[in-house]
């Protein structure tokens, strides 16, 4: 017997030119005491659809037609019926606890004030709830937290605020959506955890929203799969993981990066559309190779890197070392990869490779030269032109008020003032078909494009200078797994041609084992293990890094 | 994505911002509203039926003529006349042209200076930007139009009270241009900053852009939104400002009056009941204050910057 | 503090010749010189700049080329008239203003709030100058209700003179303040407005929604809390700009007060008067500030008070 039905259900939104439809005639069963993933990639209408079922969609959407029953009554039959459900029987988690309280009153007001909307109870009861709901959920001390204001809490404890916060009022079923996007992978596995056992002991119904397969592998006992507001495919989740039906669910499956083996590429199921060819490097004969001479293109002696926090005040000096006394040598032609969780300081690393800070202390070589050192502009055009980046955000790397052309050429007569018009033209549309993006793509602007596009467009223009070495700061973070798979295999054929040296750093573990031939690991500043891929992945020493590869999300464990 | 081939009109056409201005009639109507007047007010020796200053065409038997609707009014006074029988439509059409000429300028003034500073203070950072940073909000804690009679006081004091006069213009400009500056400095700053941090600002200094290009080429193309929006409401408070000082006799002299100097020598006559000499100019200032805000507001809504 | 003190004696000092505004074009050049020193003109600039700052911090401003009296009788005949206008203003700006930016911002699109919104930009647009010559014609010439200038009767208590404990001074005090409000509430609304549109957008709101809370709770205590706190900056600034502003008030309803003596001072060029009002203004933002900081600190938690700071 179902608890929650989801009858029909649609969503849309009318715009400008048209109306969108999020979410397409959805019908979903959920049972008490059960997880119920609702997996998707970026616009497929998984975060719509659980907002649509408490009614709380914002404007100009709005539920076009079907039905909510919960417990066998449509929730959605009077309009103002559905507040006596929020909150009371079903209960929501949004992804960011940075911002799902209000700054402004404490943690307990805010639970206070939800019970006493459902419960009829004294403030002294009320109290006495809330406390006993924060010891569930974990937090430590909760008597005398009950006083504290958002900000006190960091972002784990913060969810786990907004968790008893959404179970106050005993709902019945939840809604989690996204709830560890936001979090590092040891907190992430908290807080699944705390789900997990909740959903056991309260029998509650829930449904988890997420684009991870990991999370989903390890924690749904059903899996739902949305693709552009239509059910692709629902079942078992170790049938949909092992076993799909639906070419769609096969390709997203088979883009997750495994964890437990490297594979060589990345298998991208043909659809009718884009059919896979691998890179057609056009810019070859162009590229000076160097000779591989397998000694270090990159030595990184002692760095270390300070922060002042507070710079106004000069009364207090809080000195946060970001990186701290970190040494390792990256070989021409290799791929390193720098892990770890935010806040360790890889992305600090990067930007004083590619000289964007200078360290505080320590030095950096770059082809036997000190980076650091370098005076003369001469010199350090030249040092530019050899190491490139490609950033996280493909929205904020690209220019927007440039033409793709003129984003790429920007480098290219930068460091070749000769070049004649003609030929920079040859060059620029080289350089889109070895990131196999079409001619046509140079006369239109970066908002025209995705985002999967737009980092293409970027590995253009940092191929544009012929660089050795390319630092890749989280490249596929911000992308749909089918996507971020397309890119890495970009990535791979490019470095393997051209003979690139390339610095990956990345939080995800699957992703850097799968691009990487040595690993760094890094935390809070300091590196803790420097090894070969394989030989971390299967016996790591530190015992960071042994926790780290534990607690990782593992679309495998499904098998066992 | 298949218009990569339309024309710039056809862009502008399909772009969201001509979406809304087609869909406000208030856009729409204020900017035919301020066409008009610019109009009207560049080409007033073609478009005003009498030229107010040359005395041969006066007659102080015109004097004090009401509007040619009311009793005594003459057909050929549509908006009657002033004290020295200076008809009240053409006075006002030369009065707005000096109101729009300090506005104007001293509006580009205070917009140069302060995204200059404002700019090189967001992207060098460091002392620099605390030096500047500090004139800004010292400057701040003085109101504009105090700031603006403030420079107008020295400057009374510097020059001679010969030349007073026909410096009285420049000096007006300059008062008001310095008083509103520190806006624009914030202003872009604060998006120069946001900009800054941006990973395509990093990636064109890892290509080996210099600072001055990037701070031209890149940053300022991206921050001209919100510099515009506050650019439009700042005319507004610049003619506002004109007109104040005006007003209060410290502004443009009366042999050469602004919309301001007319209200003025209008609000001697308020009493003795001829409002029309008063109302007039009054009326279009704030027909003309009016016109730019309601486009700035559009502006604002449409172009949706954070502005702080 | 220091700042303003520095610029308002370099007015003093290198702002014409204040000898030559003080004596008749016949005094003979000894005569000056004696004047010059009588008036330590003729000492080292860093010793003025002492003696300026030593005297300004006892009120004494010194005295007033036009008028030939002492800048702080002067001022302190005056300020309790502008004190009392600006008061009155902020409080009918600030309460008025927060209520129909509230009322705007929660029933957004509503025909009431679309009129409030049109007014208030037309608000802007209105010099304070217009709207109090508008005012006069209306409610002086036209109605006869309400005086147009003056302050009324006043009480005087010797060193304070109110006109709010009289009838004939309460009705003589509308029209300036609501005048002088006018242009500042239409600010306070739009930003209340603003803040209250931004902040029901954010993810606490709708947090508090998918809990149950009720809508009025969710406007009233979640939302106008956050939306209060720009309000509380912009009332500082409101002040100093209502001071500024009650120039052109003082101006058209010949009230009394500081203003009146500013643009006096300004149109004769009489420098001591012209410092001593940039002096006081400074020190009433300084003390605003102060204030202002003060009330974040019991408002918004996590504010930790700077030290320092205050010396603007």
């Amino acid at each position: 017997m179902s608890f929650l039905k989801i009858d029909n259900l649609s969503v849309n939104y009318g715009m400008r030119k048209e109306t969108v439809y999020a979410v397409k005639n959805i019908n979903i069963d959920v049972k008490k005491g059960e997880i119920l993933g609702l997996v998707g990639e970026s616009g497929s209408g998984k975060s719509t659809l659980g907002n649509a079922i408490i009614n709380l969609i914002d404007e100009p959407g709005r539920i076009s037609n079907g039905m909510v029953i919960l417990d066998g009554i449509n929730i959605h039959e009077k309009p103002g019926d559905i507040f006596k459900y929020r909150g009371k029987k079903i209960g929501l988690i949004f992804q960011d606890p940075q911002t799902s309280l209000n700054p402004l009153l404490t943690i307990g007001e805010q639970l206070i004030e939800t019970i006493q909307t459902h419960l009829k109870l004294n403030i002294d009861e009320c109290k006495n709830r809330a406390i006993s709901l924060l010891k569930e959920v974990g937090i430590k001390d909760a008597d005398n937290r009950f006083d504290d204001y958002p900000h006190q809490f960091s972002g784990g404890m913060r969810q786990r605020v907004v968790i008893s916060l959404a179970l106050c009022c005993e709902p019945e079923l939840l809604i989690a959506d996204e709830p560890t996007t936001a979090l590092d992978v040891s907190i992430q596995s908290q807080i699944l955890e705390l789900i997990k056992t909740l959903t056991k002991e309260r029998n509650l119904a829930v449904i988890l929203i997420t684009h991870d397969m990991g999370v989903i592998s390890e924690t749904a006992d059903r899996v739902a799969v949305m693709k552009n507001g239509d059910l692709v495919e629902i079942g078992l989740t170790k049938e949909i993981l092992t076993n799909p039906k639906e070419l769609y669910t096969k390709s997203l499956i088979s883009s997750v990066p495994p964890t437990n083996k490297k594979i060589s590429r990345f298998k991208i199921v043909k659809t009718k559309k884009n059919e896979e060819k691998g890179a057609n490097i056009k810019i070859l004969n162009r590229w000076n190779k160097k000779k591989i001479i397998y000694g270090d293109l990159i030595k990184i002696k002692n760095l270390k890197k300070t922060f002042q926090d507070g710079i106004f005040t000069e009364t207090s000096k809080n000195t946060i070392m970001a990186v701290d006394d970190v040494s390792f040598n990256i070989r021409e032609g290799e791929s390193f990869g720098l892990v770890g969780e935010s806040g360790s300081g890889k992305s600090t690393i990067a930007k004083m490779v590619v000289n964007l800070f200078k360290p505080s202390s320590g030095e950096i070589f770059f082809d036997n030269v000190c980076v650091t050192k370098i005076k003369k502009n001469k010199e350090m055009m030249n040092f530019r032109k050899q190491i490139q980046m490609i950033f996280q955000d493909p929205y904020s790397s690209l220019n927007g008020r440039l033409k793709v052309r003129d984003i790429i050429a920007e480098p290219i007569k930068l460091h070749n003032s000769l070049i004649t018009d003609n030929d920079l033209d040859n060059y620029i549309n080289d350089l889109l078909e070895s990131v196999e993006l079409s001619k046509k793509s140079a006369i239109r602007y970066p908002h025209e494009f995705s985002g999967g596009q737009r980092q293409r467009i970027s590995i253009a223009r940092a191929l544009a200078t012929q660089p050795r070495l390319l630092v890749c700061d989280e490249p596929t973070s911000a992308l749909d797994v089918s996507i971020q798979a397309q890119i890495l295999n970009l990535l791979k054929d490019l470095q393997e041609q051209l003979n690139l040296t390339i610095l990956f750093i990345s939080h995800d573990l699957p992703v850097v084992r799968q691009m990487c031939d040595k690993i760094g690991v890094l935390r809070n500043g300091k590196l803790c293990e420097v090894s070969d891929t394989e030989k971390l992945f299967l016996e790591p020493k530190h015992e960071y890094s042994k926790e780290l590869l534990y607690l990782m999300p593992k679309i495998e464990s499904i098998y066992d | 994505m298949d218009n990569q081939n339309l024309s710039l009109i056809e862009r502008i056409r399909d772009s969201d911002v001509y979406f809304s201005f087609i869909k406000s009639p208030t856009a729409i109507i204020s900017t035919i509203i301020l066409t008009i007047i610019f109009f009207c007010s560049f080409f007033v020796e073609f478009v005003a039926p009498f030229n107010p200053f040359n005395p041969s065409s006066l007659s102080l038997m015109d004097a004090f003529t009401p509007p040619s609707w009311s009793e005594d009014g003459i057909s050929k006074f549509l908006l009657g006349t002033d004290g020295q029988g200076r008809d009240m439509l053409s006075t006002i059409l030369y009065g707005s042209r000096i109101s729009l000429i300090v506005g104007f300028s001293a509006i580009l003034f205070s917009l140069i200076l302060g995204v200059a500073l404002g700019l090189t203070a967001g992207y060098f950072g460091g002392k620099y930007e605390m030096f500047v940073m500090r004139i800004t909000d010292v400057q701040l804690t003085v109101p504009s139009i105090l700031m603006a009679l403030l420079v107008d006081g020295i400057a009374r004091g510097l020059i001679s009270k010969e030349s007073h006069d026909e410096m009285a213009i420049y000096v007006l400009i300059f008062a008001i241009g310095i008083s509103e500056w520190p806006q624009f400095a914030r202003v872009s700053r604060a998006a120069t900053l946001v900009e800054k941090n941006k990973d395509y600002i990093s990636a064109s200094t890892i290509i080996g852009v210099s600072n001055i290009k990037i701070m031209f080429k890149h940053i300022l193309p991206n921050i001209l939104r919100p510099i515009l929006v506050i650019g439009t409401i700042g005319l507004a408070l610049a003619i506002i400002a004109e007109s104040t000082l005006s007003f209060l006799g410290v502004g443009v002299p009366p042999t050469t009056p602004s919309l301001g100097t007319l209200i003025r020598i209008g609000n001697d006559f308020l009493f003795s009941g001829e409002w029309w000499i008063t109302f007039f100019p009054a009326i279009f200032l704030v027909i003309l204050a009016f016109s730019i805000n309601l486009l700035g507001d559009w502006m604002r809504d449409t172009l949706n910057p954070k502005l702080n | 503090m220091l700042v303003v003190a520095f610029v308002s004696f370099s007015l003093f000092t290198f702002v014409g010749d204040p000898v030559h505004n003080m004596v008749g074009e016949e005094t003979s050049d000894q005569e000056r010189g004696e004047i010059r020193e009588a008036l330590g003109l003729n000492d080292p600039i860093p010793i003025q700049f002492t003696r300026f700052v030593r005297n300004a911090s006892e009120g004494n401003f010194g005295i007033s080329y036009q008028l030939r009296r002492p800048v702080s009788e002067l001022i302190s005949e005056r300020l309790p008239a502008t004190l009392e206008l600006v008061f009155i203003s902020a409080l009918i700006a600030l309460i008025a203003g927060t209520l129909l930016g509230v009322y705007t911002g929660i029933n957004r699109g509503s025909i009431l709030s679309d009129t409030i919104l049109a007014i208030s930009l037309l608000g802007v647009s209105l010099p304070t100058f217009v709207i109090g010559i508008l005012f006069i014609y209306l409610f002086a010439v036209i109605l006869g209700v309400l005086p147009s200038f003056g302050r009324g009767e006043v009480i005087d208590f010797g060193f304070w003179t109110t006109g709010l404990l009289t009838i004939s001074g309460l009705k003589a005090i509308i029209l300036p303040s609501v005048t002088l409000s006018l242009f500042q509430m239409t600010y306070v609304i739009r930003l209340v407005r603003a803040e209250m549109m931004e902040i029901l957008q954010t993810d606490y709101i709708k947090f508090a929604r998918a809990r149950g809370i009720s809508e009025k709770s969710i406007q009233y205590k979640h939302a106008l809390k956050n939306g209060l706190i720009p309000v509380i900056t912009i009332a500082g600034i409101n002040i100093g700009t209502l001071v500024a502003f009650s120039i052109i008030t003082e101006t058209v309803f010949q009230w009394p007060g500081m203003g009146f003596l500013f643009i006096q001072a300004v149109k004769f060029v009489d420098i001591p008067i012209m410092s001593a009002y940039l002096v006081f203004i400074a020190f009433i933002f300084v003390m605003i500030n102060f204030i202002v900081d003060i009330l974040y600190y019991f408002i918004d938690p996590r504010i930790r008070v700077k030290s320092g700071d205050a010396n603007g």
